[in-house]
Formats: structure tokens, sequence, C-alpha cells
């Protein structure tokens, strides 16, 4: 482990000079049917980074991105936009993008009609709209298929267009919720390619929930481990990758270290959770 | 890192895109014409037969032949009767949508009204509407509205219950979405509850349809409404009574030929709003 450039980052020891874009504090959540799903989650969240929320089933990494989304308060503790316009719910107006684990389209709207909602709902019309939502499904590479509706694409195609609508806004930040976990490898290692590029030319910052060691340890700047009962963060590790990850990358010695110490760190999550009363 | 084309590099992998349905193969869309209208044909000769071999006197079973007759010689007195029953039936209808379709976005809204409301609509449901057709009459200030009424209340159920159920059945994470981005809950109906509602819509739209004609022939034979602006039903009883058989059929044929005409209409309303995108209106294909 001496040229992987993992570093333990321990949250609010070293000064970061890039600004904050969202700040857990502290945040708890509790169901009412009495799981306790998320204990004392802080998380500061810099502009720029792409952070993998990484556990098993059951460790409240998506019930933490959803209360950051503003989807369910929290329990306790409390979510921090530094550097946002706050609007009446306690959100960041027009700041975030959520990808869902299904790509949630309208089936009855087209491929144009779902990317346009997001501005849509702000008023914006269609046709004002237009240049943005093509270039956003350009991005995505689905410029052919705006007039197509989502029963007509495939699984990875409609979950480009979900990506597209939540890039649409131009959000800083983009919240994704395990959202390759329903698809076959080759179509999820080219939509992390996808994701990847998205984060290095918009400078979107991605907070990205999966249980694949493989998935965060490809994408990520910054890992943060969770284990389950209750939820929590267990370690929180940056990751220095190199900029241009592709194909070769996917079979580097530098990928497979990396690989191996965030499987090691997944790991002692959960046996510490096995172990917990 | 170059611009994604998605057709060359996704192709092999999950380019399922664009399978949409293939045309019907022109020989079974022939047989699904030719053998219908054959049936059909063997069936009316079959009847032709019955009667003239067998010598039924008309009064008991006309045929085909004095029917057809009929259609020519009593059209006078049938044909006004069949507007005045189409135009009960689609009033009723219209009524019924308008009125269902609110109802269930204000159900929708209000778990209180929502709550306060259905008791009167399982009753209005429930109570066979034969049965509330001589207080009608008694209240309503003259016939016809009483059988409008009648009429409404047995098509404005199917269009409430399957409205108000289409617009809770919405995908939770698309609710998810539009709150996410601030939809107000006018836009959250407009532009996703009634959308997702349509499937259930248009099944209420079809059993209205053929229900609000049921219903207005029903409360025309419990109105009995005689003379002036008499519709459809009363003509049939009335030819009954005289042991006009053939006019019978032919106002029988009328109704029959209506009903057809709806289920049509409604069937392909449908099928416009949904054809493009719901699962119900797509040929599978595997």
């Amino acid at each position: 482990m001496t040229d992987t450039a993992l570093s333990p980052a321990e949250a609010g020891q070293t000064p970061d000079p890039r600004r904050l874009v969202v700040a857990m504090r502290d945040v708890s959540k509790l169901f009412s049917n009495g799981t306790l799903a998320l204990k004392g989650m802080s998380l500061d969240v810099r502009a720029g980074e792409f952070i993998s929320l990484l556990g098993p089933s059951g460790c409240g990494k998506s019930t933490a991105l959803r209360i950051v989304a503003g989807l369910g308060a929290p329990s306790s503790g409390s979510i921090d936009w530094p550097s946002s316009r706050i609007n009446s719910r306690g959100l960041p107006e027009g700041d975030v993008g959520f990808v869902f684990q299904d790509p949630t389209l309208m089936p009855w709207a087209t491929v144009f009609d779902n990317v346009h909602l997001p501005l849509k709902l702000r008023g914006v019309s269609r046709a004002a709209a237009r240049d943005t939502v093509m270039a956003g499904l350009a991005s995505v590479g689905l410029a052919d298929f705006a007039g197509s509706f989502p029963r007509e694409l495939s699984g990875g195609m409609r979950m480009r267009v979900s990506i597209a609508r939540a890039m649409v806004t131009r959000p800083k930040l983009l919240l994704m919720d395990e959202p390759f976990a329903a698809l076959d490898e080759i179509t999820r290692q080219k939509l992390n390619d996808d994701v990847l590029r998205l984060w290095q030319e918009h400078g979107v910052t991605v907070i990205f929930v999966t249980h694949s060691v493989y998935e965060s340890a490809y994408l990520s700047s910054r890992i943060v481990v969770m284990r389950a009962r209750p939820g929590q963060v267990h370690a929180d590790m940056r990751i220095d990758q190199p900029a241009g990850r592709d194909q070769a990358y996917r079979t580097s010695e530098t990928y497979r270290q990396t690989c191996q110490v965030v499987s090691d760190a997944l790991q002692k999550a959960i046996h510490a959770a096995e172990a917990a009363p | 890192m170059t611009d994604i084309a998605p057709t060359d590099r996704e192709a092999g992998t999950d380019s399922a895109a664009g399978v949409l349905l293939a045309r019907t193969p022109n020989r079974e869309k022939i047989l699904q014409v030719v053998i219908p209208v054959l049936a059909l044909v063997i069936g009316i000769l079959g009847w032709h037969l019955a009667v003239t071999v067998n010598q039924v006197p008309r009064y008991i079973l006309p045929g085909p032949l004095d029917v057809w007759d009929a259609l020519w010689n009593d059209s006078a007195t049938l044909w006004p009767a069949l507007l005045v029953t189409l135009r009960i039936t689609f009033l009723a209808l219209v009524i019924a949508l308008v009125g269902g379709v609110g109802l269930a976005i204000l159900l929708v809204q209000s778990r209180i009204l929502e709550l306060a409301l259905f008791p009167y609509a399982v009753i209005l449901q429930v109570t066979p509407m034969i049965a509330i057709a001589p207080l009608l009459l008694i209240y309503a200030p003259d016939t016809q509205t009483a059988l409008l009424i009648c009429a409404f209340i047995v098509a404005f159920f199917p269009i409430l219950s399957n409205m108000a159920q289409g617009l809770k059945s919405v995908d939770h994470n698309l609710l998810n979405l539009f709150e996410l981005y601030g939809a107000s809950s006018w836009q959250t109906l407009v532009f996703l509850k009634i959308p997702s509602a349509m499937p259930y819509f248009m099944a209420g739209l079809r059993i209205a349809g053929g229900l609000s004609l049921i219903a207005a022939v029903v409360a025309e034979f419990a109105a009995g409404s005689a003379g002036q602006g008499s519709g459809l039903a009363f003509r049939l009883l009335e030819s009954q009574y005289r042991l006009n058989l053939p006019r019978l059929f032919v106002a029988l044929l009328m109704l029959c030929g209506t009903g057809i005409a709806i289920f049509g209409l409604t069937s392909f309303i449908s099928w416009l709003a949904l054809h493009r995108w719901h699962e119900s209106a797509i040929r599978r294909e595997n």
C-alpha cells in the first residue's frame, strides 16, 4: 500500500480549501417501525468530490442519501447547505439532481419530455428548454432518441435518460442511489465511464450509493464505508485517482490495490456489524 | 473519452431498442375480417331457413327479411326514438365523466372528504337503479330528467372508482422525484397523477359507456313514458304489446348497434390515449 495513495481522511482535521457543498451534522434517522436506520452520521461534502457511500444492505446509505435530498427529514441532527440559496422547504434551490435505482421515467412521456420535466416544473416552456434538453441528451448519447418512449429503450438507455434528467438543471450536487445495480456488467461499466465523464466535464459534486467495491473503487475520489445495525460511518478514505480512467485502468495494479483496500474496509465493517449485540 | 455513440456501442449488449409492434401479416388480417363476417352470414341464413322451413308466423318469430322490411317501413317512428335514447345515453355519460373525474380528484386530495363521501358512493352503486327509478320519476321535473339521472347514477360509479384508484396508484419514486423538484400539488396532479391514472380511467370509461346505454333502456322500461319524446326502449315495449315482432327486432337491432358503436368509440379513445406507451395497447412480441 505504498503507492496507492490511500489516506484516511479524518473529517475536519485537515483543512480543505474547497467550498463546502453540504454538511451532515450528527444525523440520525429512526423509522416509525423502530428501526434505527442511521446513527450519528456526519459528512462534509466539498465541491468537486466524487463520494461513494459503500456498504451492505441495511447500512443506511440510501437513507442518508434521501435525507440529503430532502426526501424524509432526519430524526435528529441537521443538514447544512453553506453555499446555496435555500427555499421554503429547507432545500437548496435547484442545486440537487437525483438518480434513483430505477430509471423512474414517466412511461407516457417521450424521452425529451422526461428530460424536460425538471425545467417544466420551474416554468420553462418546451421551446425555451429545447436546446438545454437536447444538449443533455447528446451528452449521454441519446440525441437520436428524443422522440422515443421509455418502453422502446433498453435498460441502460433508460438509465442514461434518467441521468440526463438529473443533469438538466445543472445541479451542483448529483445524488445517485445504486443507479446501476439492476444492469448487466457491460452496461454498468459503460455507464460508470459516462458518469465519470460528466463529473469531469461539468465539475458536479457526486454522492454515489453502491454496494459494489469495484464500482466505488473505480469512480470515487472518496469512499465512505458504512456498516449496519445501526447504520453509521465505519471508515472514510480519500483515493487519489488518475484523471483518465478507462478500460486499461480496470486491469491495472493500482486499481487492484485500491479494490483490495476498499474490500478490506468493507469486510471489517461487515464483521463489526455482526459482532454488535 | 470522447462522446459516446450509444447505437454503436450498445449494439450487442442491451440494444433492445425500437422493437415496436410489427405489422400483422396480411393473411391474418383478411382472416380477422372474413371469419366473423362469414359466421354472421351463416347465422342469418340459418335463422331465415328455420323460419321459412317451419313456417313460423311473423308475430312469433319474424325472419330476417321481415326485419329488413320493418327497418325501412318503421323508420319514421324508430329513428327519432333512437335519437332520444342516444341523447340520454351520451348526456348521462358526459355528466358521469365530468362528475366522476372531478369527484375522484377531490377525493384523492382530501382524505376526510374521501371518508365522508365513500358511503354515499357505495350506496348509490349497490342499490339496483331500477328500484330508485320510481322515486326519481316523482321528484324529477319531467321524465327525461328522471331517465337522465338514472343513466348518470349507473355510469358514474365505474368512472369514479377507477379514476380514484388510478390517481392513487402513482409510482412512488415518481412522486419523490416531483417532490424533489419542488412541484406544486397542482403540477403533481396535472403532470403526474392524471396521466398515470389514464389506463384506469379508460377502463372505467369503457365500462361506463356500456352501462349508460343499459341504464337508459332500463330506466325507460321503468318510466314507460308514452307519445312525444319516448325512446327506443319504450317503442320496444309498445311493439311487444302490439305483437309487432319485426319492429321489436328492429328496435333491438338498433340498441345492439348503438352498444357496438359506443364500445367501438370508447375502445378507440382508449387506444388513442394509450397506444404509444401502455402495455395494454401494445402487441406482445416474443
